[in-house]
């Protein structure tokens, strides 16, 4: 089955000769008239368009968006507060990049529906350390859009008042954890909060109500808002509405970003036909779907298992190549979408040294707040970096499991689960591997192997 | 008195037994109740809730409901409601009771979760017990008897963090111990407003410090050794001084100001090794002030003075000067004296037809554990019925006296008269009958000198600036040539022709009883370790000198606020 | 603390972006770090003055961020991604071969003054693999060969002065 058509929703300029990521440019593509037409409406109405569209969060954990905005406590008198994700951290995630970069005023005008939608006064849009052209651009485009009074007070007449900054964060994967996000932004270390009682819709921001949304997120409320909830809800598939963007890197012929109606599109069309396929000579080993913290796939293993399409139950039996790439199924194999981040790793790759890496990234970012992330991530860390570099021994793979197992469902945030599921699943699918390592390392490396530790 | 409203009762189950507590209270308090001790670090009742260590996860369920009624679901095993158990372990810490909550503390899960703390929390910790003052009230060795694995699974290179950091004068700091619970960050910003300890770097290179430049010099900086649930923070005094678990604990009371802080004394054959809080939430929490743990210094004090006659000899010489000077007799009294010592001396000025006074010392307040009234025991005095109105900082009605040639004969009691504002000839003009503990300008010009004991060598009752009288006991034996206060009080009663009161406290107490109204109904072994708060309504109109602390609002504006 | 009067106007205004002043803590480091080129030891006492906190505040927040940096660097910052993605293609060798132009070690400033190389966390253009950020400028696939070019640039520009 040839793969379905890109369908750029939110990536639609994106690339697009000419198009520049200033106002005018926006303008003249239609910029801003889903704004003003928004803020004619009531509140509630837009509110009620995104539960409609069934819309879940782009950022990672696929939470829908208007049941996000449904948990806000409106009553409590104290002003609510959105914050745009920008902290765009999940290795092998590269989508919101573009989207700030190139097409800038697209997320100001989401996020200014989404702050009017939910009578927010105040947003900030925290942007990873490491973007500072971003961070630019976007200061730049929210003064456009302030000069042109879509920002700011009285935006357009209406009384209605909200203003947008950005705050730059500085090199921590754990702000990209809405309550870590929260601490760093008031000024603090990032450390993630206990959830209870500190959710952000009741407790968040200076103990406000507050929303927290990804950039792609708010893109897709633009859409939502312009086309009504309905419509969106059509693209896609149930469960997982409208469009999903595909971060592909690693070993493709053609890595990049590809955004299709979600649900659409199996791995193997994904890797083989939009990304053409493995490099030259080279085989498809394995594959994380969704940013490093998936689960790892490996091609020729086979998952079975009954699912729901409509109202029945049908049996399945797919490989990796026939996975649909949506929440729901990458879920049911045990793994996740995640963010979209697609990691493709070929023949050439020894699983322990890959491990290692990921490894090294997590253990470098967990906040030290709780214990087992804490520990149990270092010294994961500690144990494939010795693999490679050290001794090898023969029990490494059963004591990495046993340290990855104490981990996730014990700790604070879900850093937990990031940093042990990646060890946990390359231990399952690779096991052979791991307990070869003492043996494949006495035979000589091939010249061009890749070190990845 | 209005009696407290009754707080909110919430019925919750814990490993199968339910109990009603306090809506508000957390899974590890509520277990407390039922004698289910859920195993914590980071979790301190006194401090904010962070839930980083991981260590008090319980197992959690609700029971279970119909989504569309909201009728209970029964579990036809059982013929109970059934519950439902959340899959994943929460902490208890942070979870307070909801109506219904059930909590499992001994499940397979919950064991199989504290022990994969306790293995993450050694993997980097030095295991240096022989040579760590922590050792045996460590709550890393206490939980690993329970959840260790008893061998260790780590082969590789531990972290290599500072050791030995002076923090500041009296706490010492191993990193390489430290299990970054930051109970000890929280103390110092939430109690002890002095905002200085942190973590510098991140994940498990995490690292406690004192802001550089800075020092961990603040008058409650032991008590982040008190709550260090580890050997990380040790006090630079105590160190590699003794092992805890030779020390004798004794309850005693802090008496450098009228706050009464509770205090446990650790002794070992006569010796005081360290003094630490003891929790009472209505006075200190869990706190105690640095200043009040080096008190036991006095004990051993090259000061301190010893009797070269029998106590017999000395009575015999202070009843000949009282015979001496009838009517011109002056009795100083202590607000440092217990509740017991005040009664008899009252006995004394009546038996010498005098009135006592007391000398008030008065600092600034430190808002906390330490208030202006620097004695302990001024409404002791008035309980007693030895003052009627608070005590002067001079003796300036006493000195005129002397000077007048009205006195001749001064018996001070634990009072240094030339602190208190007497010349060295107004000394001299009279015969002073001195009983103390230490040398000073008085027992120097003194005819007779009683040595008498510190705090730590006698038992006793005070009562602080609440009205609460408590009990402070006998921490080690007195100190050769020194004799009982209480010995030494009735004997002068009695030689200066007033009753025979008994010196031994059970005695003592039925006497006091009888007399003071105030404490009518007491005694000294029922009085609850956490005091008893009497009736101060006699004296609502005087005018205290303490301003707000822990526990402690005046009644009316201090006269130190509003002469500030 | 000698900042440029821009600088200090700029801490001013951000400042007011937030309802509590403790949030401006991250951009005031952004800035002095802007100015100055790393954040000198009297940073924490200058900020935490600046916005009403103690100086342990600001020592924690430094320290728990990676792009703050409390000693000089290079004359340019050469950012090599370690991650996953860029590792598949070649970030470690990438990331050697500035090493070797610059006969420098990961974190210190080369003999010559003119770069401090760091191999760094995802720098969240995976789909470009290896990239290389030289101070705020991001480079994309760059293999050993690019590594190579891109030093002899620096090292050009480096002569011209």
């Amino acid at each position: 089955m040839p793969a379905p058509e890109q369908r750029r929703l939110i990536f639609k300029h994106i690339d697009e000769p000419g198009y520049t990521n200033d106002i005018g440019c926006y303008l003249r593509n239609g910029g801003y008239e889903v704004l003003k037409k928004a803020v004619a409406r009531k509140p509630e109405e837009l509110i009620d368009e995104v539960k409609k569209s069934g819309l879940r969060g782009r950022g990672g954990a696929g939470f829908p968006c208007g049941v996000k905005w449904g948990l806000v406590d409106r009553k409590s008198g104290k002003p609510i507060y959105l914050i745009v994700n920008a902290d765009e951290s999940e290795p092998g995630t590269f989508k919101d990049r573009y989207i700030m970069h190139q097409d800038p005023h697209q997320l100001i005008e989401g996020t200014m529906i989404s702050c009017f939608a939910n009578n927010v006064k105040q947003a900030y849009i925290y942007i990873r350390g490491e973007m500072p052209h971003g961070a630019r651009i976007l200061e730049k485009a929210i003064a456009e859009a302030r000069a042109a009074n879509f920002v700011g007070p009285n935006i357009l007449g209406t009384g209605y008042s909200c203003e947008i900054f950005v705050h730059r964060g500085a090199g921590a994967y754990i702000c990209g954890e809405e309550t870590g996000l929260i601490e760093s932004l008031e000024g603090k270390r990032a450390n993630p909060r206990i959830k209870p009682p500190y959710f952000p819709a009741v407790l968040g921001l200076y103990q406000c109500p507050t929303i927290v949304n990804n950039v792609e997120t708010l893109c897709h409320v633009k859409y939502i808002a312009e086309h009504g909830g309905a419509e969106y809800a059509k693209i896609g598939t149930p469960g997982n509405t409208g469009t999903r963007i595909f971060c592909v890197s690693g070993h493709v012929q053609r890595p990049g970003y590809y955004e299709f109606p979600a649900g659409t599109i199996t791995m193997g069309q994904l890797l083989n036909e939009v990304c053409g396929g493995p490099l030259p000579g080279r085989k498809f080993k394995a594959v994380i779907p969704g940013g490093s913290s998936a689960k790892i796939l490996r091609f020729g293993e086979r998952f079975k298992g009954k699912r729901k399409v409509g109202t029945e139950l049908v049996d399945y039996d797919w490989g990796v190549e026939d996975v649909p790439m949506d929440f729901d199924s990458l879920g049911m194999i045990g793994t996740m979408g995640g963010s979209g981040g697609v990691i493709v790793m070929d023949d050439t790759v020894n699983m322990v040294e890959a491990l290692a890496n990921i490894n090294a990234f997590y253990s470098h970012e967990s906040c030290g707040q709780c214990t087992p992330c804490r520990e149990g991530s270092l010294w994961m860390k500690k144990i494939t970096s010795r693999m490679v570099h050290g001794q090898a021994r023969n029990e490494d793979a059963a004591l990495l499991k046993s340290v990855a197992d104490q981990i996730p469902g014990r700790t604070i945030c879900a850093f937990g689960e990031a940093c042990s599921w990646p060890t946990q699943s390359f231990i399952a699918k690779f096991g052979d591997e791991f307990k070869q390592y003492p043996e494949t390392k006495k035979t000589a490396k091939p010249v061009d192997a890749v070190a990845l530790v | 008195m209005i009696a407290p409203a009754k707080p909110d009762l919430v019925t919750v189950n814990i490993d199968g037994q339910e109990i009603a507590v306090p809506k508000g209270t957390n899974v590890i308090e509520a277990a407390r109740l039922v004698n289910v001790d859920v195993p914590h670090y980071c979790y301190h009742p006194k401090l904010s809730v962070v839930g980083n260590c991981r260590m008090c996860l319980i197992e959690m369920g609700m029971p279970a409901v119909d989504p569309a009624t909201k009728a209970p679901i029964m579990d036809p095993a059982t013929g109970k409601q059934k519950i439902n158990w959340i899959p994943r372990p929460q902490i208890g810490c942070g979870t307070n009771v909801s109506p219904g909550l059930h909590v499992k503390t001994t499940s397979p899960m919950v064991k199989d979760a504290r022990e994969g703390v306790m293995e993450f929390l050694l993997i980097n910790h030095p295991l240096d017990c022989p040579i760590c003052d922590q050792a045996g009230e460590c709550k890393l060795q206490e939980q690993a008897t329970g959840y260790g694995r008893g061998y260790s699974r780590f082969v590789e290179q531990k972290n290599v963090k500072p050791k030995r950091t002076q923090l500041g004068p009296r706490v010492t700091l191993d990193d390489e111990r430290c299990i970054l619970c930051s109970r000890c960050i929280r103390f110092s910003k939430e109690i002890a407003k002095d905002d200085v300890l942190g973590f510098v770097d991140r994940g498990s290179y995490s690292t406690l410090t004192c802001y550089p430049g800075k020092k961990l010099e603040n008058n409650y900086s032991l008590n982040t050794v008190d709550i260090c649930p580890v050997g990380a923070l040790t006090s630079t005094d105590f160190r590699f001084k003794m092992r805890v678990w030779f020390l004798k604990q004794t309850n005693a009371i802090d008496t450098e100001s009228s706050v009464g802080a509770n205090t446990v004394v650790w002794s070992r054959e006569g010796t005081i090794y360290r003094i630490t809080p003891r929790r009472n939430d209505e006075v200190n929490d869990t706190w105690l002030a640095d200043s009040a743990r080096v008190l036991y210094k006095a004990v051993k004090a090259a000061d301190r003075l010893a009797a070269t006659e029998t106590i017999e000899a000395l009575v015999a010489r202070a009843a000949a000067l009282f015979k001496s000077a009838p009517g011109a007799i002056a009795v100083v009294g202590s607000g440092r004296s217990t509740v017991e010592e005040q009664f008899l001396t009252r006995h004394l000025a009546h038996a010498l037809k005098s009135s006592a006074q007391l000398v008030s010392r008065v600092g600034q307040g430190d808002k906390l554990l330490i208030s202006a009234d620097r004695n302990p025991n001024v409404r002791g005095a008035l309980v007693t019925g030895l003052i009627k109105t608070l005590p002067t900082q001079q003796l300036t009605d006493l000195a005129a006296q002397i000077d007048a040639g009205k006195i001749k004969v001064v018996v001070a009691i634990n009072e240094d008269l030339a602190a208190a504002g007497l010349t060295a000839a107004q000394l001299a003009k009279v015969s002073i009958v001195y009983l103390g503990a230490h040398a000073n300008a008085t027992s120097a010009a003194a005819k007779v000198v009683f040595p008498t004991l510190t705090v730590f060598e006698k038992s006793g009752t005070l009562v602080n600036q609440q009205f609460r009288i408590q009990k402070t006991l006998k921490a080690v034996p007195a100190a050769a040539g020194a004799t009982d206060d209480l010995v030494v009080l009735s004997l002068l009663v009695a030689a200066a022709g007033g009753a025979t009161l008994p010196a031994e406290l059970a005695a003592l107490w039925k006497v006091i009883a009888a007399e003071v109204p105030a404490l009518a109904a007491m005694t000294f072994t029922n009085l609850p370790e956490t005091g008893l708060v009497l009736d101060a309504t006699a004296f609502a109109a005087l005018p205290f000198v303490e301003g707000d602390s822990l526990h402690y609002k005046p009644a009316q504006p201090s006269v130190a606020a509003a002469t500030a | 603390m000698n900042l440029k009067p821009e600088t200090l106007s700029k801490i001013d205004e951000v400042i007011t972006h937030y309802p509590t002043k403790r949030s401006a803590t991250l951009p005031l480091l952004h800035l002095i770090q802007e100015d100055v080129g790393h954040l000198p030891p009297d940073t924490s006492e200058w900020v935490a003055a600046k916005l009403e906190l103690q100086p342990i505040n600001v020592l924690e927040v430094i320290t728990f961020y990676p792009m703050f940096r409390q000693k000089p660097i290079g004359r340019r910052h050469i950012k090599v991604c370690r991650t996953l993605s860029c590792a598949l293609l070649g970030g470690y060798k990438t990331c050697a071969t500035f090493e070797k132009e610059f006969h420098t070690h990961l974190g210190e400033v080369s003999p010559d003054g003119e770069v401090t190389v760091d191999f760094v966390e995802c720098l969240a253009s995976c789909g470009t693999a290896p990239v290389v950020m030289i101070d705020d400028e991001l480079h994309e696939k760059v293999d050993c060969a690019k590594a190579k070019q891109l030093s002899d640039q620096i090292k050009a520009e480096a002569k011209k002065r």
